[in-house]
């Protein structure tokens, strides 16, 4: 939007109008950050790609890294040589990061450090919901939750203030609806002189740190790690004393009593829905709004529930606050009502919106208008079941020609673009399954994380199964050991480097049996086209070494390896049968540029409408939203077709060819 | 005095100062870039602004939405029925919006379809498009076509669209922002080669909603 130098460049105190992920760049900037590094993941993505531009102007370190593992390692080892680091990732990515992270917490850093996990209810662009709040607790790491650009920013400089005094990574936990909103953010200093003693070295960009030996403390072998939990332990008692403003009543104007004294807490994005609906509903109850929600502020909630007769725990995803107040309840002994989730108040699942929470106030004070017991309601809402269906929308539409229409809207799934290598490369698999006369139902397609898991659709159906980022090979290796089918396996450029290398070689080792297909598009596509180790520049944008993915295949010791353009359609084809009949995992690198990054112009392709039999094969076997139909003739937008002449290749009538 | 029952009413208060916008259209038509000027021509009023913005698969030809709350607003999700104004790029795609949508709704629609790529192999089939305006003006009392493929030919570039429709949106009386404070808006977010390209635009959408706002 902004020109991202201005994250870099405007003055203290200035205000701008900040995507979460823009202010969380900013709040890296002011906290003085040398080293970061990520995976690039959905809703965090775009911190890397500002960073791809303005690290070096902001004297920082940046990469890709080839997966979280490695991000992890690459900020830990920052932190614990003196430096600031940041590492940012989607909550899923912090699985493949945990083995790492979890020993962060244990051997502690010298530099300060943030993790940013960027939380998907509702699932936008997920597998899952996961509520990363729970790793917090795993690995016994601080926790922030912004409700707002302004907090991510100030929760970043903060975050690195708690990490240094304490020795321990903070995690900041955001989900898609803070990192993807936009507000108004009043930026801070920048600061540069945090640490005279590192000096900005002279052969690169960035503030070198040094590493001060202590392996009693840096190496966990067990004497040292049982030593290094109950330090833990000790810190987060300290940490527990802070007193801050993060976690602030916000108290309603309006102070008319109810019969029962009713309160809230909440945090993140909940935490708007509900200031807004007190205001504009006028409701009487004050809301404890949590910032920095591990360890948990015991004191704090134990001062603003005890005189309360109910307080409403409102939080996304799992019901985790709401535990931890049951149990300052059960500790203290005292008879405040707990409505949440687990009382069936609020939905267990997906995100929460103004509409989900008015609605649940409105079902409890049908009830609470009519009880003079406050257990009672809690009695009520305990017997009913559990909350998981999905928010109704009230058709509250005037009339039935309305209604109608709305029912009967056409979809608009995404797709493939046109001129996508991906939709060539599964047709021709498809192909070479039809021409051995193998029925599609004896064929796994094993899929994989990118956008050519959206083969899942028709005409593709090229995913059966999925689990995680490089899961396709791992499956595949699997699925021939348990069945006796085809087994193809599909995955990405940059997921193969992230992590399918280990299962290939697990499947070559063991003597598995499947087609695995790297669809080498020279990108990672699907997050927005960041640099991958396959590619010749890194994270800054600077040259670097260009990794081989078909050397990988032979060193893993894959004898049956071949690399081939998809737009080829013939010889892909050929490649395939080829492909099914070897003995053994067989690799195919489909090497063919993404058509969002490919600069290639090529010519679109036309309609011979003196051969064009109107069969529709095209239109129904491709699925190319170039290729349409109108006044049922078919007709090829000449604006969108990329010209990679897969048409071209299955017209039976050779009746699509280049436009003159 | 202890109430024994609450009833919820709308504090007229709270109401006063807030406007909402749903934006709504298919990827590339420019929807976030427009969401992102309004915001920062708010900003220019002097106003609060928040914004949602959701576009996971947008680029392969998914829907993109967003939404901007106006006022002394936290949240950036705007209740059911409680829009203030629709912007639909695309008319299957402003259907698809009027759960925000209430009978005062100011619901400006660009009457140019861009058609799913699947519409051969789904069930449904596009709407007509004059049905469908027909059919909101029967339901909403502000609804305003404008024809997009229409201006962006007369100015001469498609990817004025968006300011078309933003000038558009600048001509309704309830708009709570000037189109001074939305063309210095659109100026800091877009190179200066376009300005007078877009400054076109805005007035192209601007004077085509006043027209019809004489004739209502």
């Amino acid at each position: 939007m902004m020109e991202l130098k201005k994250l870099l460049t405007t003055k203290s105190g200035t205000k701008l109008f900040l995507l979460g992920n823009e202010a969380s760049v900013r709040g890296a900037i002011e906290a003085g950050v040398s080293v970061a590094a990520t995976y690039p993941g959905t809703p965090s993505s775009e911190i890397g790609n500002i960073l791809y531009h303005l690290a070096k102007s902001a004297e920082m370190y940046f990469e890709f890294s080839v997966n979280e593992k490695v991000a992890m390692e690459v900020t830990s080892t920052a932190a614990v040589s003196g430096l600031r680091s940041f590492t940012f990732m989607k909550h899923v990515g912090l699985n493949v990061a945990s083995d790492s992270f979890i020993t962060t917490a244990y051997s502690g850093i010298d530099g300060g450090m943030v993790i940013l996990t960027a939380d998907d209810p509702s699932m936008f662009s997920s597998q899952n919901e996961q509520d990363n709040r729970h790793y917090g607790r795993l690995a016994k790491i601080p926790i922030l939750e912004p409700s707002n650009p302004q907090e991510i920013k100030d929760m970043m400089v903060y975050g690195f203030e708690i990490s240094e005094k304490f020795k321990i990574p903070v995690i900041i936990r955001t989900t898609t609806r803070i990192s993807h909103m936009r507000g108004i953010v009043e930026l801070g200093e920048i600061n540069n002189s945090r640490n005279d003693a590192i000096k900005l070295s002279e052969n690169v960009h960035w503030k070198k740190g040094y590493l001060k030996k202590n392996p009693d403390q840096y190496v966990p072998i067990p004497i040292n790690a049982a030593k290094m939990h109950k330090n833990l332990i000790l810190k987060l008692e300290n940490i527990k004393k802070i007193d801050t403003e993060l976690n602030k009543i916000y108290s309603s104007s309006n102070k008319e009593s109810f019969k029962f004294k009713l309160g809230i807490i909440s945090s993140g994005s909940s935490f708007n829905y509900l200031y807004d609906l007190i205001n504009k509903y006028n409701l009487n109850m004050d809301i404890l709004k949590l910032g920095f929600t591990y360890p948990f502020p015991e004191k704090k909630v134990l001062k603003f529930i005890k005189d309360l007769d109910g307080v409403f725990i409102v939080e996304e995803v799992d019901p985790i606050m709401e535990k931890e107040v049951l149990s300052i309840i059960g500790k203290n002994q005292l008879k405040t009502s707990v409505f949440g989730k687990l009382n069936n108040v609020f939905p267990m699942i997906y995100e929460f919106n103004p509409d989900i929470i008015l609605n649940s106030f409105k079902d409890f004070y049908k009830i609470a208008n009519k009880e003079n017991n406050i257990k009672n309601i809690n009695d009520e809402f305990s017997k009913k079941e559990v909350k998981v269906n999905d928010y109704n929308q009230t058709t509250k539409l005037r009339n039935t020609k309305l209604n109608n229409l709305i029912k009967n809207l056409p979809s608009r799934p995404p797709t493939l673009c046109a001129g996508c290598p991906h939709r060539t490369t599964y047709f021709a698999a498809k192909k070479a399954i039809k021409e051995l006369k193998i029925s599609e139902d004896d064929v796994i397609f094993a899929s994989d994380i990118g956008c050519y898991t959206l083969g899942i659709n028709p005409p593709y159906k090229t995913a059966d199964y999925l689990l995680s980022m490089g899961s396709s090979v791992g499956d595949g290796g699997g699925f021939s050991k348990a069945t006796n089918q085809v087994v193809m396996s599909f995955i990405g450029d940059s997921t193969f480097f992230h992590s399918g290398i280990s299962p290939l070689i697990n499947g070559i080792h063991n003597k598995d049996k499947f087609v695995l297909t790297i669809l080498d598009n020279r990108t990672t596509a699907m997050t927005g086209g960041q640099p991958n180790p396959g590619l010749n520049v890194d994270g800054m944008g600077d040259p670097a070494p260009e990794i081989s993915i078909e050397k990988i295949a032979i060193g893993s010791g894959a004898e049956f390896v071949k690399l081939i353009n998809p737009l080829n359609l013939k010889k892909t084809i050929k490649t395939y049968k080829e492909a099914i009949e070897f003995d053994g995992v067989s690799v195919i690198i489909a090497k063919s540029p993404c058509t969002l990054i490919n600069e290639k112009k090529r010519k679109p392709m036309e309609i011979d409408y003196t051969k064009c039999t109107n069969c529709l094969y095209c239109v129904k076997i491709l699925a190319c939203p170039a290729i349409s139909t109108k006044d049922d003739k078919i007709i090829i937008d000449h604006l969108s077709c990329k010209g990679c002449a897969t048409c071209v290749q299955i017209c039976k009538e050779k009746a699509i060819k280049v436009k003159h | 005095m202890i109430a024994m029952k609450y009833n919820f009413s709308k504090s007229p208060e709270f109401c006063k100062d807030s406007y909402t916008i749903y934006i709504c259209g298919v990827g590339g038509q420019g929807t976030i870039k427009t969401s992102a000027i309004i915001g920062d021509g708010a900003i220019n009023e002097g106003k609060n602004v928040v914004m949602s913005e959701i576009h996971g698969m947008s680029q392969r030809g998914g829907i993109v939405s967003t939404e901007l709350k106006i006022g002394n607003y936290k949240s950036s999700l705007i209740e059911e029925f409680s829009a203030d104004m629709i912007i639909g790029f695309e008319p299957v795609e402003t259907i698809r919006s009027l759960n925000k949508a209430n009978k005062d709704t100011k619901i400006l629609i660009n009457t140019n379809p861009i058609i799913p790529f699947n519409i051969k192999s789904q069930k449904n089939s596009y709407p007509d498009v004059d049905e469908i305006i027909a059919i909101l003006k029967d339901n909403y009392n502000h609804v305003y076509p404008i024809n997009g493929s229409q201006l962006v030919k007369d100015i001469g570039n498609p990817l004025t669209l968006n300011m078309i429709l933003l000038g558009a949106a600048t001509a309704d009386e309830t708009f709570p922002i000037s189109k001074d404070n939305i063309l210095s808006a659109m100026k800091d977010n877009l190179k200066p080669k376009f300005h007078d390209m877009n400054i076109k635009a805005v007035e192209k959408g601007y004077e085509k909603v006043k027209y019809m706002k004489e004739k209502e």
